[in-house]
């Protein structure tokens, strides 16, 4: 089912006396989540994706705007005539039923001529657990089950009324980091095998990039970005997805652009066609190609030349090197970075013996982004 | 190789004394002031004829036993203690639960209002006592308040105080019931503040009715504070006294209104009394009373769980 955003917009009146601004949680949200997709609601705290996700189920009434299931209006329509299911963060599991009976619950608040039998309602619910593999464990109460499988009984019972969209919301937040890794899959398997659209919140940015189709950028109740997830990775629209998106995260650099050259500091480090003015330059770990070590212990300086174009290596301060056996991060600090350190990343598949104080590096063009220093917005190439 | 053994061993028998050493002054007093007087009553109940100034008594044996069994003031204490625990235990139990749950509803007000409805517990049984008596008492002046509004209501009126039996007994437990009652919100009000909000939420997203969510959530979340106050609401109203006297004086025999621990206070230092023996041989049955109720309440809470 496609659900469908018209100018959603969700306003809290402020409880905070000295400050009266109400609050504006979700701002005139537009936007249509196509049918049998996986997305991913993404942002920090606070921005607003839990409200977005219970204004879908229809937990809460938006104070503005339309939510459409296909050709449906739903906004006025109670969660139950809606046809949603919910996962929660904490699962809410009725920790005095059995999973059966949990998995059933659903079922047997449906009246008249919905109403099921007990044996049709068990079928479903066997159906239910089958699905998420948790059929063996039908007969025990919730704090008998790992989180794991907590989770699982919660999908089933999400499921078991064939939801036309399923809504998670930080499904993975309470698990390990192993068990994350696994439940996600999960998540993506039941999603594919049912073709439900699937709609979950995460503050992950790793977690809603590895399985979702479409991912929503988020931040303090604005929609950011919408897009595939290397899409938004690739072509950040502004800072703030740029930074929230990737691990390690981007490295920020105050920049100015003079005569189509971008400089960081004094160094001219890659030609642009952007208008010449300050800017902010971000820069992906993996943007960065190591061209050379000054290691004045064995006299092999000189690393630092002008190519032909008139750009120059950036030339940093070596702080340490990290492996990790997949690859190799270099720690290094500039004037012209925004944080502390700079981190660059260099697969390992070329012995590196990197020791020296300075190293120097060209930049990938297409892993550098510009962006305004006033609006933050992204400066594209002309 | 032996001695060594020994060594240790005496060391850890040490250590497992030890435990036992800090729990001494607690032990001693206890079992001075708790455990000694628990066994003293005991042994009294079954001494003929036991005078506390010589220390005296005639023999042993069942005697203050079926003396007190055949004694129609006992009987009519147990009578009494009896309707007044059937009537008011379940009654303030369901009354506090529905009130806890209009409480919780609200939410401008509320700690207001749960001040309010926690002030009688903080008030002195016999001054509350007294504006029951203004409420229901009929006097030569007044018919009091309760009669007027019968009156007004085209009834006649009923002496409350000093009136036929079941009058008596109604008044009793109404006050019964008001007085256990803020206790009981209050224990009610905080259960039901702790059950986590999302499982009302994912009972919305199911489309559970309400009465639904309330039997089949609500009440099951907090049905261990159900059963806590019910095993204590049954042993503190076997164990009423002071209600009884608030309403209707100390002669409470002639009220035909006693209860068993009213009973026990008499055959010890009412008019009629310096028996320590059926006193304690009343209190016994009382004992096994409150604890074979006690005993099938939890029995039940367990064999829910």
């Amino acid at each position: 089912m496609e659900v469908v955003l018209e100018h959603l917009t969700k306003v809290f009146p402020s409880r905070d006396k000295k400050n009266p601004a109400d609050v504006y949680a979700v701002n005139d949200f537009d936007f249509t989540i196509p049918d049998g997709k996986l997305i991913g609601l993404l942002g920090p705290s606070g921005c607003g994706k839990s409200t977005t996700l219970n204004l879908i189920c229809g937990l809460l009434q938006p104070t503005q705007g339309r939510i459409l299931f296909g050709e449906n209006d739903v906004t006025n329509l109670p969660p139950e005539a809606r046809g949603v299911g919910l996962v929660f963060q904490n699962y809410a599991l009725y920790p005095h039923l059995t999973v059966r009976q949990n998995i059933m619950f659903p079922l047997q608040n449906l009246r008249g001529e919905e109403k099921l039998t007990k044996e049709v309602m068990n079928a479903k619910a066997e159906e239910a657990a089958k699905l998420v593999q948790i059929d063996m464990l039908m007969d025990r109460k919730p704090k008998e089950l790992s989180g794991g499988q907590q989770q699982r009984v919660a999908i089933a019972r999400a499921l078991v009324k064939r939801p036309q969209v399923l809504l998670l919301d930080e499904p993975l937040s309470n698990l390990d980091a192993r068990l994350r890794l696994q439940t996600r899959e999960e998540i993506k398997r039941i999603q594919t095998e049912t073709g439900i659209t699937t709609i979950f919140v995460t503050h992950d940015q790793e977690e809603a990039m590895s399985i979702s189709d479409l991912i929503v950028v988020m931040k303090d109740g604005i929609l950011q970005q919408i897009g595939r997830p290397q899409e938004v990775y690739d072509e950040p629209v502004n800072m703030f997805v740029a930074k929230f998106l990737g691990t390690p995260q981007i490295n920020m650099f105050d920049g100015r652009v003079s005569g189509g050259m971008l400089y960081l500091g004094e160094t001219p480090v890659m030609k642009t066609t952007a208008p010449d003015k300050e800017v902010h330059v971000g820069i992906r770990p993996e943007g960065f190609v190591l061209a050379g070590v000054d290691a004045p212990s064995t006299g092999t300086a000189g690393a630092v030349a002008t190519a032909d174009d008139g750009t120059k290596p950036l030339e940093c301060a070596l702080k340490a090197v990290e492996v990790s056996g997949r690859d190799v991060s270099i720690v290094s600090t500039n004037p012209a970075s925004q944080g502390v350190n700079i981190r660059s990343i260099m697969g390992s598949d070329r012995n590196l013996n990197i020791a020296g104080e300075t190293v120097s590096f060209r930049l990938k063009p297409h892993k550098v982004y510009l962006f305004d220093k006033e609006t933050e917005d992204r400066i594209y190439e002309q | 190789m032996n001695n060594k053994d020994s060594g240790s061993s005496f060391l850890k028998k040490i250590s497992e004394y030890k435990g036992w050493l800090y729990l001494l002054p607690a032990i001693i007093f206890l079992g001075i002031f708790m455990v000694y007087p628990l066994i003293d009553v005991f042994v009294y109940s079954f001494e003929e004829g036991y005078n506390f100034a010589s220390q005296s008594f005639f023999g042993t044996g069942m005697y203050n036993y079926s003396y007190v069994l055949h004694d129609p003031y006992f009987l009519q204490a147990v009578k009494n203690t009896f309707i007044i625990v059937i009537i008011t235990v379940p009654l303030s139990t369901v009354i506090a639960l529905f009130i806890s749950v209009l409480l919780s509803r609200i939410e401008k007000l509320r700690s207001l209002f749960q001040t309010i409805y926690f002030l009688p517990y903080v008030t002195n049984t016999l001054a509350v006592g007294l504006v029951f008596m203004i409420l229901f008492k009929k006097t030569a002046y007044t018919d009091g308040m309760i009669n007027l509004l019968i009156n007004a209501f085209g009834g006649s009126s009923v002496d409350f105080i000093d009136g036929p039996y079941w009058a008596k007994m109604t008044v009793m437990c109404i006050y019964t019931i008001w007085i256990v009652m803020p206790f009981k919100i209050l224990i009610l009000t905080s259960a039901l503040s702790s059950v986590n909000p999302d499982y009302y939420s994912a009972a919305r997203v199911d489309g559970t009715r309400p009465w639904r969510i309330f039997y089949r959530i609500t009440l099951p979340m907090i049905s261990p504070m159900i059963f806590y106050l019910v095993i204590t609401g049954f042993i503190g109203a076997f164990k009423a006294y002071s209600d009884e006297v608030a309403l209707f004086g100390v002669d409470l025999n002639s009220a035909g209104m006693n209860t068993i621990v009213g009973y026990v206070y008499d055959m010890l230092y009412g008019d009629s009394g310096g028996y320590p023996s059926f006193a304690s041989a009343a209190a016994i049955l009382l004992f096994i009373i409150v604890l074979t109720i006690t005993v099938i309440n939890l029995m039940i809470s367990d064999s829910d769980n």
